[in-house]
């Protein structure tokens, strides 16, 4: 370390631009903040000896200057946004239609433009390993230039001495040189205190400072940042974040996943109201929008905990801990859990129940099965002697090239294929069955299966989320709006007061709003004989 | 009479009032002294005022009649954002004490109003995500800060009307008429579209919407009609067709729409010229002589100081806050989120720029036009063009 003595006699540090104690620019330093082309000084960091502009010989060195640097923190957030922007010109995959494969979609939906879109990775853009590695550079970038920054400022704010060597305060935006032989210090004083400066004196020379902490904001809201950005990286540790998806059925109860069996949900009744199109408030809305508006969406349930140990099989033993509704905006929160409300299916079928009748005879019975869609039986055993064989279940029933499949597991729009065989025979007849459809498969049939009743049931989805990082989220989102109002609501201002043989120099900073700062010392100036200083940066027009 | 009538004739009042404000603002151009507000000026900052508290009471009598916060559809939120930026103009004015804010702050606050009331304004009906005192918490604090950061472009639009050198044609007088063009863009969508509503114009297209014929009902006369579309009623047919990947059930209205406004557009500024006979920026630079540009800039910067944390509050945490709550998970990349996010990024990329030489003035006023124009984008662009789960207009 190349230590800089001043002729004040204050030792600074190497890289220093101007004396930490009695603010003199250093020789053979000014190059470093711009001072040497410029009559002002550049008191951004009161020319305190900033790492990043002191050393720049070992990789590290590189490295710590790169990130420390305000134009790459700016090109950094730059790139950012611009990318972000980019990542909204189509939707990203999480938003397209689930069922839709997203290597068509984009070129189907969006033309060529879609397609380079997709092929180029921006329907991913936000979980990109690119966007990812921005937002850790800034990250890193916020640490660097943070303590470079700090640090040394920090010093040399504490070390300031109210004695000020003058071509200091000559180069000062606000200065002003008053020839006077009855300048009334004592008022100068009085008016500063009453603007709620503090006032430190040193042979004569005034530093009066106010707000100091104003200028710690930016590195309090970047802690604040850190803190968020690390928080969002903890979700990646399976312990801390879960999120799960569980369906259950009206009058059902159902293991809810994600909770490692530990906690079951039983769905009483699942509610969705529309708003009433006669409510005379929003009559006219309503018949513009065209249709039914959804006004909630409900879940009355009830949440079991599992007493006795998870074993496979078996009948759990539940413990009811919580009841409530769950609703849009109102989870259902026990044990770390949320429950949310985010989908759900109306009418479901949940019992269906047949007759055999003659063929042309609709009036006719050969007695009556019910069918349990969750858990249909393989064979009906009738009281009239017939045997039904479910021969085969499609719950979404849908007919693809000629043939009959289920689109999904759930019991949407059931069909079947029965085997119906008549007391004493072992050659069924072949029934299919259908909502609204009824085959019979080879035209020769005597019987026919007819619904004759149903029952129906709604089922809800609920989002199982469990977010231990929420703490850190929080706490650095607080930190920073903490910092960022300390940093913008406040302002470092300085005013110091030099005496002259023939009266005295003053000179004021500010980091901003220098208006306000010119207003103040119009203020603390008054009557006290001192003429007001100019601002030597006034813009040409 | 109703209270939604009621509340209807408060906002009515509100724009006249502000309105005869502007003119008053307009007289103190004409005050000798620099330092000391005349008559006019205090006309015209009580007349604001008044309107505001009016325009409060638009609010208020909204909020009863509908039983929930008058921000929950495309002309709730930008009429209040105009309300807002009166407010931040008001609280700028009792700081720094200038007039000349008043004479543009309030023309961009009545564009604002008028253009909200271009969408429906009957009172809606709150679907389920958007019943939560959230609603008003997060959208009161994000239009706030957005007003706020928009009172930073105000001031920049005088820091670049003043200080611009007319005597030449540069890139930056082009890009200040262009600022002005897109003005009278915004003007001109209001005067055409009021227009042809007062007229009761309506013209109808039959068009295969994912290859379901429907009906699409055009409020004006349809330049460029759907794709494939039928006139099934009198009225002029197209010019042209939309191209074929506009395909949603609105595109070929709003991009109807669009070609519309911007040829108003032109028709405004270029009628303008021609009676002033030079650019705009040119004709209004002498009435902004006594503007202080230091002082202007120093708007200009602390508009964006106040306004930054309040729309950081309000747009990203609390709505992260409340997306938790309706959402289950407090960030979703939706388009409209990561518009907000883009914003942050904007003014925080601002505020580090600030920092270095060079960048006051000028360049910080070109700047602050840049981020009133993304916040016109994500109010605008992002809820009739991109659209996504947040569910206005």
């Amino acid at each position: 370390m190349n230590n800089i003595t001043c002729e004040c006699g204050h030792v600074n540090p190497e890289g220093t631009v101007l004396c930490e104690s009695c603010g003199k620019p250093i020789q053979g330093n000014q190059h470093i903040d711009g001072n040497d082309s410029q009559t002002l000084l550049n008191m951004r960091y009161d020319g305190s000896a900033r790492r990043s502009q002191t050393y720049n010989r070992t990789f590290v060195d590189k490295i710590w200057n790169f990130f420390s640097s305000v134009k790459v923190g700016v090109w950094l957030i730059v790139l950012t946004l611009v990318a972000s922007a980019v990542g909204t010109i189509f939707p990203q995959e999480m938003y397209i239609p689930p069922n839709v494969d997203a290597a068509t979609h984009y070129e189907d939906q969006y033309g060529l433009a879609g397609q380079i879109y997709y092929q180029l990775g921006f329907h991913n853009l936000f979980s990109s390993w690119w966007y990812m590695l921005l937002l850790a550079m800034i990250g890193i970038s916020i640490v660097i230039a943070s303590i470079d920054r700090f640090v040394p400022l920090y010093k040399t704010l504490r070390t300031q001495k109210p004695k000020r060597h003058d071509l200091f305060l000559k180069k000062q935006r606000v200065f002003g040189k008053t020839e006077s032989s009855s300048v009334d210090i004592d008022q100068v004083r009085k008016n500063l205190k009453k603007s709620r400066y503090k006032v430190k004196e040193q042979d004569g020379h005034i530093l009066a400072e106010k707000n100091r902490f104003a200028r710690w904001g930016p590195y309090v809201n970047h802690i604040g940042l850190i803190i968020f950005l690390l928080g969002t990286l903890l979700r990646f540790i399976p312990a801390l974040y879960v999120d799960d998806f569980v369906w259950v059925r009206e009058g059902e109860t159902a293991v809810i996943n994600g909770t490692e069996g530990q906690y079951y949900i039983k769905n009483k009744e699942f509610i969705l109201e529309t708003y009433d199109e006669d409510d005379e408030r929003f009559q006219e809305a309503l018949q513009n929008q065209g249709g039914l508006v959804p006004k909630t969406y409900q879940t009355n349930a009830v949440v079991y905990k599992r007493t006795d140990p998870v074993v496979v099989g078996g009948d759990p033993e539940l413990e009811k801990i919580k009841e409530d509704q769950i609703k849009v905006n109102h989870p259902l929160k026990f044990g770390g859990f949320a429950l949310y409300q985010a989908s759900y299916q109306l009418n479901e079928f949940k019992e269906m129940t047949f007759k055999i009748h003659d063929k042309n005879n609709e009036d006719s019975s050969y007695g009556q099965f019910t069918v349990d869609l969750s858990e249909p039986k393989s064979e009906y055993q009738l009281d009239s002697g017939y045997r039904v064989v479910l021969d085969s279940y499609y719950p979404e029933y849908e007919l693809k090239d000629g043939k009959p499949v289920s689109v999904s597991k759930y019991p949407k729009n059931p069909a079947f294929v029965f085997n119906v065989y008549p007391p004493g025979q072992s050659e069924p007849e072949v029934s299919f069955v259908g909502i609204g459809a009824n085959v019979d498969a080879t035209g020769e049939n005597d019987y026919k299966i007819g619904l004759i009743n149903f029952d129906v049931r709604d089922v809800t989805g609920l989002t199982v989320r469990k977010d231990y990082t929420l703490p850190f989220i929080a706490l650095g989102g607080a930190i920073f709006m903490i910092g960022v109002i300390q940093g913008m609501y406040w302002n470092h201002r300085r005013i110091w007061i030099k005496p002259k043989e023939n009266g005295v120099w003053i000179a004021g900073h500010t980091n901003k709003n220098w208006f306000a700062l010119r207003r103040e010392i119009d203020k603390v100036i008054s009557e006290t004989g001192i003429e007001a200083p100019n601002d030597q940066q006034e813009m040409k027009n | 009479m109703e209270l939604s009538t009621v509340s209807s004739n408060l906002l009515y009042a509100a724009f006249i009032i502000y309105l005869v404000a502007t003119f008053f603002f307009g007289g103190t151009i004409r005050d000798k002294n620099r330092k000391k507000t005349g008559v006019a000026g205090k006309i015209g900052i009580t007349l604001t005022i008044v309107g505001f508290l009016t325009q409060v009471g638009y609010f208020i009598t909204r909020w009863l009649a509908s039983g929930h916060a008058p921000v929950s559809n495309l002309f709730e939120f930008t009429t209040f954002f105009g309300m807002m930026l009166v407010l931040a103009f008001i609280v700028m004015y009792f700081i720094y004490r200038i007039n000349v804010l008043g004479l543009f702050a309030l023309p961009i606050a009545l564009l604002i109003i008028a253009f909200a009331s271009m969408f429906p304004s009957e009172i809606s009906p709150l679907v389920p995500s958007l019943q939560s005192h959230w609603l008003y918490i997060h959208v009161t604090t994000a239009s706030l800060g957005q007003a706020v950061l928009s009172v930073s472009f105000v001031a920049g639009l005088i820091f670049l009307i003043r200080q611009i050198d007319q005597g030449e044609k540069s890139k930056h007088t082009f890009w200040l008429e262009f600022v002005i063009y897109m003005l009278a863009t915004a003007l001109a969508f209001i005067i055409i579209s009021s227009s042809f509503n007062a007229m009761n114009y309506q013209v109808t297209f039959e068009a295969p919407i994912q290859e379901q014929p429907t009906e699409i009902t055009y409020q004006m006369p349809a330049i460029a009609g759907p794709t494939d579309g039928e006139l099934i009623t009198e009225g002029m047919s197209p010019l042209f067709e939309v191209p074929q990947w506009m395909r949603g059930q609105d595109a070929a209205i709003k991009f109807n729409t669009m070609i519309w406004s911007f040829l108003g557009g032109i028709v405004l500024y270029w009628l303008a010229r021609l009676i002033l006979r030079k650019r705009i920026g040119a004709a209004v630079q002498p009435l902004l002589k006594k503007a202080n540009p230091e002082l202007v800039d120093e708007i200009s910067y602390r508009a964006v100081a106040i306004g930054f944390p309040i729309f950081t509050l309000g747009a990203l945490i609390f709505a992260m806050i409340w997306a938790q709550q309706a959402w289950d998970r407090f960030w979703g990349w939706d388009p409209k989120e990561v518009w907000a996010l883009i914003t942050f990024f904007f003014y925080a990329a601002y505020l580090h720029l600030r920092l270095s030489r060079g960048w006051q003035g000028m360049k910080s006023a070109w700047l602050a036009v840049g981020g009133f124009a993304i916040i016109m984008f994500n109010l605008l662009a992002v809820n009739l063009i991109i659209s996504g789960l947040h569910s206005y207009a």
